[in-house]
C-alpha cells in the first residue's frame, strides 16, 4: 500500500494529515499489519488537550492491544465515531481512516516528523 | 509466555516453509513460531467453516515403554491408562504432589506395554526431568524425549476428512474420535491421530522431521479445492478458547489444581495412587474455595491473561484467557472465581487498564461443533 506523500510520520507509526491548523491523525499500513485484525478503537473525548507523543487512546486487536500517540501537540477537535462500529476499517483502509482531527497548537513540532520516504525507510 | 529465554528460538522443520509463505513468526515457548498467515480471523474462521492447516511440531513427544510402562503412566498421568486400548488416546493431567499441573498432555497407546506422551512445548525438558524422576521406583519402565523424531500437522475443520483421505489408504471414518492408526500420507510413514485443539473434528498426523514438508504441501494442495489455508498459534489460540481448551501457562499451571479447573474428569479417581492423588482425594472431600469459569463481556472490551477480576468492588479473581473471537462475535474469556459467585448469569468487573469493565458468567464451552454424522462410540 501506497504511503502518501503529503502525510507526516512518526516513529509510532501514526500518520497526520495536515491542512491549515488542523491535522488528521491515524496508524499507519505497516501499523495495522503488524496488529492484526483491529476489534475495538478506543478515542478520547473531544476538548482533550494532548502533548506531542502523548497516548490519546488504544487500538486492539485480536491478539494485542497498543497505544496511540499524538503526532503533534493540541485539542481533540473530531473524533471518528464511525469506527465505533466498523473497526476493521482500520486494517482495509489504514490510510482513509482517520481517528481525531487535532487542532495543532505548536506547528512547529511537525518539522520533526518524517516525510513518506524517510518513514518507508524506517519500517524497510 | 511466562518465561523469557535468551537461548536462541528452536525451529519446527517447517519453519523456512513458514517465512518463504510469508507467515508472521513470533517466539512462543521458545520456538519461533507462526501466530498468522493470512490473519486471525479468516483462519479462525476456515477452521469453523472449512479446514486450516496448523503447525504443531514445536509440540514434544516423550515415550514411555517397558514391561512395567502402563504402571509408570498411570503413575504420573492423573487420567486412568488402564481404560486405553492400543490405538486409542486420552486428555490428562501432569500433576504435582499439591494435585496441580506441571503440564497437560495427551496419552497414546502405542502397544499394551509402549505410550507417547504429548506436551507442551515449552515444557518438554522440565516434563522430561519430571517424569524420569517419578517414574524411577516403578521398575522395567523407561522414559525417551523421542520430541526430535517427530513433526506434528493439524488438519482441522469440517473438510479436514475429505482433504486428507485422498493422501492416505487409511480409513479414515474408521477412525473414532480420540483414536489413531498408522500409515502412510503422502508417501510418508505417519501416525493419524483423530484428535485436535479447535473444538472442529481433524487429524494430528505425526510424521517424521524430514518429510514434514511434502507432507505440509501435500495437504494444501489437496485441500486446494476446498480453499483450506495454513493456520498460526494466533487463530489455534482463539480457537481453543472458543472451545474451552484449557492452555497449560494460561488457565492452568502449578498454581491451579485439577478441580479448581474444572478437570475432575480427566482424574481417574478409582485407580490406585498417583503423583497429586492425596491432594486431590482431599481437596474433593473438603471442597474448593475457587473454580474457573467462562464469561462473556457485557461492556465493550477485551479482559486478557492477568487482568484481575473483581466482585462488589473487591479484587476477587484473576482472568486467565481472554480474546474477542472471530466466529461468536463476542469478547470471551476464562476465569478463576470463588466457588460462591460461579454460577451462570453471575456478573463481576474486570480491570481493564484501569477501567472497570462489566463482564457475565456463561456455561463452557463457548462453542460446541454441531453433532458430526458419526456412528454410535464416536
Amino acid at each position: 500500500m501506497a504511503y502518501p506523500a503529503g502525510f507526516k510520520y512518526t516513529k509510532d507509526h501514526e500518520w497526520i494529515d495536515i491542512a491549515g491548523d488542523r491535522g488528521k491523525v491515524g496508524i499507519t499500513d505497516y501499523a495495522q499489519q503488524q496488529l492484526g485484525d483491529v476489534v475495538y478503537v478506543e478515542l478520547p473525548e473531544v476538548g482533550v488537550k494532548l502533548k506531542q507523543g502523548q497516548s490519546f487512546g488504544t487500538i486492539e486487536s485480536v491478539k494485542a492491544v497498543s497505544e496511540l500517540y499524538s503526532p503533534v501537540s493540541g485539542e481533540v477537535a473530531e473524533i471518528n465515531t464511525a469506527l465505533k462500529d466498523k473497526p476493521e476499517t482500520v486494517n482495509s483502509d489504514p490510510h482513509g481512516n482517520w481517528m481525531i482531527v487535532i487542532k495543532l497548537t505548536n506547528p512547529g513540532e511537525t518539522g520533526g516528523l518524517l516525510d513518506a520516504s524517510q518513514y518507508q525507510n524506517l519500517i524497510k | 509466555m511466562e518465561q523469557a529465554t535468551e537461548a536462541p528460538l528452536r525451529k519446527t522443520p517447517l519453519n523456512a516453509r513458514h517465512r518463504a509463505s510469508g507467515a508472521r513468526m513470533v517466539s512462543f515457548g521458545g520456538w519461533d513460531m507462526p501466530v498468522e498467515y493470512s490473519g486471525i480471523v479468516q483462519e479462525h474462521m476456515a477452521v469453523r467453516t472449512r479446514a486450516g492447516l496448523f503447525d504443531v511440531s514445536h509440540m514434544g513427544e516423550i515415550e514411555i515403554a517397558g514391561r512395567d510402562a502402563l504402571a509408570a503412566v498411570q503413575r504420573i498421568s492423573s487420567n486412568d491408562a488402564s481404560r486405553l486400548q492400543a490405538g486409542q488416546a486420552q486428555y490428562s493431567g501432569l500433576l504435582s504432589p499439591r494435585g496441580t499441573f506441571v503440564d497437560d498432555l495427551l496419552v497414546y497407546r502405542l502397544a499394551p506395554a509402549h505410550f507417547l506422551l504429548v506436551v507442551n512445548a515449552g515444557n518438554i525438558a522440565k516434563d522430561y526431568a519430571w517424569i524420569a524422576e517419578q517414574i524411577k521406583p516403578v521398575g522395567d519402565a523407561v522414559a525417551v524425549d523421542a520430541s526430535s523424531r517427530y513433526a506434528l500437522l493439524a488438519i482441522q475443520g469440517p473438510a479436514a476428512k475429505e482433504v486428507l483421505q485422498p493422501l492416505t489408504a487409511v480409513e479414515l471414518d474408521s477412525i473414532k474420535y480420540y483414536w489413531f492408526s498408522h500409515g502412510e500420507v503422502a508417501s510418508v510413514r505417519a501416525t493419524i491421530s483423530r484428535t485436535g485443539y479447535t473444538g472442529e473434528d481433524g487429524f494430528e498426523v505425526f510424521v517424521p522431521p524430514q518429510s514434514a514438508d511434502r507432507v505440509w504441501q501435500a495437504i494444501l494442495e489437496s485441500g486446494r479445492a476446498t480453499d483450506v489455508i495454513p493456520c498460526g498459534l494466533g487463530a489455534r489460540d482463539t480457537l481453543r478458547l472458543e472451545a474451552a481448551m484449557r492452555l497449560h501457562g494460561n488457565d492452568i499451571d502449578e498454581t491451579t489444581t485439577a478441580l479448581e479447573a474444572d478437570l475432575g474428569w480427566i482424574v481417574g479417581w478409582k485407580k490406585d495412587d498417583f503423583v497429586g492423588a492425596a491432594a486431590l482425594r482431599e481437596q474433593k472431600a473438603s471442597g474448593i474455595g475457587r473454580r474457573i469459569v467462562g464469561f462473556e463481556m457485557i461492556d465493550r472490551g477485551i479482559a486478557r491473561h492477568g487482568y484481575d477480576a473483581y466482585i462488589n468492588g473487591a479484587k476477587a479473581g484473576t482472568v486467565t484467557s481472554g480474546t474477542q473471537t472471530p466466529f461468536l462475535k463476542k469478547a470471551i474469556g476464562m476465569a478463576y472465581l470463588p466457588v460462591e459467585h460461579i454460577a451462570p448469569d453471575t456478573e463481576f468487573d474486570v480491570d481493564i487498564r484501569g477501567r472497570r469493565t462489566r463482564a457475565r458468567v456463561v456455561p463452557l464451552p463457548f462453542y460446541k461443533r454441531p453433532r458430526p454424522e458419526r456412528g454410535a462410540g464416536g
